[in-house]
């Protein structure tokens, strides 16, 4: 179907009951209950769960299937902000324009980064990359201000031009929309004590998601692929058949650019406003672990990191330590406390250690990531041969 | 003239940071083979140990002063120092006072434990696998360092002066002859370039005039050779490490009174020095020493306010624009050597 292999249609079949079903799977808590904090059923979370999503997804597209470790995505999700946005303050609210914009004008950047970068490889590669990211944001940041508006960002304003919109607008600040459907609609089904929030903005952004992961699919299936594939296990054996690897690596690079600018294009349809912060290079570091903890080179891999990078730093994070007491107020006192010790630098404002602790481990244990680890799981419930179990987890790979 | 004087010795002091650390990675690089993305981390801890011995150093108790006494008529209390009890009022003031050159006797032991628990414990494994494997773990651990530091320590920085007899500028221009108030240079700025020498200077030594340097030059030179001779090459490698550990260390002590330490110090020095590493040379000792010094003082050039007339913005990516040019048009940096990383 689709000229998908079954058992790739099946996992994206899979993958779109996911996201279909994901207002109702996030929220498996009632509200106002004590559990309802673990709820990630809000537009908002959703919404980067996806785009992100889409971030990670194009990322591997480079890394997962070339070998080439870019540290400077985070690049061109901003400049695909910061076209979406201004598509938003000079033409239409409407979405679509601006993704188109967003993704020609990230393609167009990394074209040229691409190329001069993929004149080395292996961690000349890295730092090439983050240098022109980090000249990006800087530039951003200071001289280019008239442009990315520096530090406060670039919101859409009631005096910008907007040749399409300024006909039907009266004054109030417009919202982003598709064709009149604001990306901020949504729709609340409550079922005796469950909300589920159907959101617009989410839904289109997961069918752009289901898209993207389609592509990336058949990217991944193809010829193309498999050269790609070819590039990382051996570099020089493909020099030595006589083929120049360069367009290909820089095929990847583009398209893997061209998603990072996607996904910026969908952050600014979702949330009107562009920064230079969303280019430092921390942004590019969350996508590599985004990536490998969900598992570099696979398709689902990078989608499952992105969500639960993305599902840590928003619900983690507002766990305090009244939270614990609560949760812990059946034990004795002296147990309560020390185990609200124990566990309180790992949540909250520290969900950052919990991630780098997280991260370490996968890349130690488990190479392959969260993928490797459920298909090791699948293996150990499969068949109960010894050799088949993997004692190998709990020794270091040396 | 003098304008171009200040700006050197404006470049000296962030070039001797950039050169330290790059020193330390290059180190790890040319021993071990292995790309270490948590020197800035490393470099952070240094810092917070000059932090923590001056913590320490002030711990203090309350006295009753019968020589105070607040509005009502009782003694007030005073909080005094233990050093000063110990050590008597002079000598315990002094040593509070002078905190941060004190912690380098501290950090030095701290960061060799340090740097050697963190090779035996992790990085050992992490020899045989690829190199993009090495950075993404040392990366985690970067942020894992990171987030302790910050838990303990808090989001804040937290100030750290120099010793008093070292704060304040003194006016440099005067005592080359040239005008007076034109070069200003501050005192501790001067010390960490002459600190920097130092080290650097003992490092280059130590590799170069001790038979144990010899040994650990021979081993990145040819690993094998070295080990079919049968000497124990893994033992001195971990040891420098350590010393690379100390090197970062060291670099991070000096630097708390120039910008207050924070938890992220070490991010921000970070990328800077791979980008030093690279300009460098991969595995180039002294490449990494003159691109520290070259970076620092290029970018005290271009925040000049005539070089910035031209070209707005430039002093935010000078860095960046050499490590490029240079990355391009020679590809093993200035003074790599062939071989090393090259795939």
């Amino acid at each position: 179907m689709f000229g998908l292999a079954a058992k790739d249609f099946r996992l994206l079949l899979l993958v779109a009951a996911l996201v279909a079903f994901a207002p109702f799977i996030l929220n498996p808590f009632p509200e106002g209950s004590g559990m309802a904090q673990f709820n990630a059923g809000y537009p908002d979370l959703m919404q980067r769960f996806v785009i992100f999503g889409i971030f990670a997804i194009g990322f591997n597209i480079l890394f997962g299937l070339t070998g080439y470790l870019s540290f400077g995505h985070a690049a061109f999700l901003g400049v695909g902000s910061y076209a979406a946005i201004w598509m938003m303050k000079l033409l239409t609210m409407n979405v679509i324009p601006a993704i188109i914009l967003s993704v020609i004008v990230a393609g167009v950047f990394s074209l040229i980064v691409g190329w001069i970068s993929l004149r080395r490889s292996g961690i000349y590669f890295s730092i090439l990359t983050l240098a022109f990211a980090q000249m990006m944001y800087s530039l951003a940041y200071s001289v280019l201000t008239p442009i990315t508006g520096g530090e406060t960002g670039l919101q859409p304003k009631t005096s910008d031009p907007r040749i399409l919109d300024s006909l039907v607008t009266d004054g109030t600040t417009p919202k982003a929309n598709l064709f009149g459907l604001e990306m901020g609609a949504s729709y609340d089904l409550s079922v005796s004590g469950w909300v589920f929030t159907f959101n617009a903005g989410y839904y289109i952004a997961a069918v752009v998601m289901l898209i993207s992961f389609y592509v990336a699919i058949r990217i991944f299936r193809s010829p193309f692929g498999m050269m790609l594939r070819a590039v990382k296990s051996n570099q020089n054996r493909l020099n030595y058949t006589g083929l120049n690897a360069k367009p290909y690596t820089l095929a990847a690079f583009v398209i893997s650019g061209m998603y990072a600018g996607l996904a910026g294009g969908l952050m600014v349809a979702m949330d009107t406003q562009a920064g230079a912060e969303r280019m430092f290079w921390t942004a590019s570091g969350e996508v590599v672990l985004m990536t490998i903890l969900g598992g570099a080179g696979t398709l689902i891999g990078p989608v499952l990191g992105a969500g639960l990078i993305k599902y840590m730093e928003n619900i983690l994070s507002k766990i305090n330590s009244n939270i614990l007491h609560e949760w812990f107020a059946f034990l004795p006192d002296g147990f309560e406390d020390l185990l609200v010790t124990l566990i309180y630098p790992f949540i909250g404002k520290g969900w950052h250690l919990t991630l780098g602790i997280l991260f370490m481990l996968v890349v130690i244990f488990l190479p392959g990531g969260l993928v490797e680890g459920g298909q090791r799981i699948g293996r150990l419930f499969k068949r109960k041969k010894p050799d088949a179990t993997p004692a190998a987890d709990k020794t270091p790979a040396e | 003239m003098e304008a171009i004087i200040l700006q050197v010795l404006n470049g000296l002091d962030k070039g001797s940071a950039y050169a330290l650390i790059a020193l330390g990675l290059t180190l790890i690089f040319g021993t071990l083979g292995v790309v270490n993305f948590a020197h800035g981390a490393l470099f952070m801890i240094g810092a917070f140990c000059a932090v923590t011995l001056s913590r320490i150093l002030s711990l203090s108790h309350e006295v009753l002063d019968p020589g105070k006494t607040d509005f009502l008529g009782n003694p007030s209390k005073v909080n005094v120092p233990y050093v000063n009890d110990w050590f008597g009022e002079v000598a315990g003031s002094a040593i509070i006072d002078w905190a941060v050159p004190l912690s380098i006797l501290f950090a030095i032991p701290v960061m060799i434990v340090i740097g050697i628990v963190m090779e035996r414990g992790l990085i050992k494994h992490f020899y045989k696998r690829p190199h993009a494997d090495q950075i993404l773990v040392t990366f985690g651990l970067a942020i894992v360092l990171q987030e302790i530091i910050k838990y303990f320590y808090g989001a804040n920085p937290i100030p750290t002066p120099a010793p008093q007899a070292f704060t304040g500028s003194f006016d440099f221009g005067a005592m080359l002859g040239f005008d007076p108030n034109v070069i200003i240079y501050p005192y501790w700025r001067i010390i960490y370039f002459a600190f920097a020498a130092l080290i650097i200077g003992g490092v280059f030594a130590f590799l170069q005039f001790t038979t144990f340097g010899m040994v650990v030059r021979a081993g990145m030179a040819d690993r094998e050779t070295v080990q079919l001779l049968g000497i124990d090459i893994d033992r001195r490698f971990t040891l420098m490490f350590g010393l690379a550990a100390a090197v970062a260390g060291l670099a991070g002590v000096m630097y708390t009174p120039i910008n207050s330490p924070n938890y992220h110090m070490g991010m921000d020095f970070l990328v800077l020095s791979f980008v030093v590493v690279v300009v460098g040379g991969m595995g180039s000792l002294p490449g990494a020493v003159a691109a520290g010094f070259l970076l620092g003082i290029l970018e005290s050039f271009a925040s000049m306010r005539e070089v910035l007339e031209y070209l707005p913005g430039i002093n935010q990516i000078i860095i960046y624009l050499v490590a490029i040019i240079i990355l391009l048009t020679r590809p093993r940096g200035l003074m790599g050597r062939k071989g090393v990383m090259e795939e």
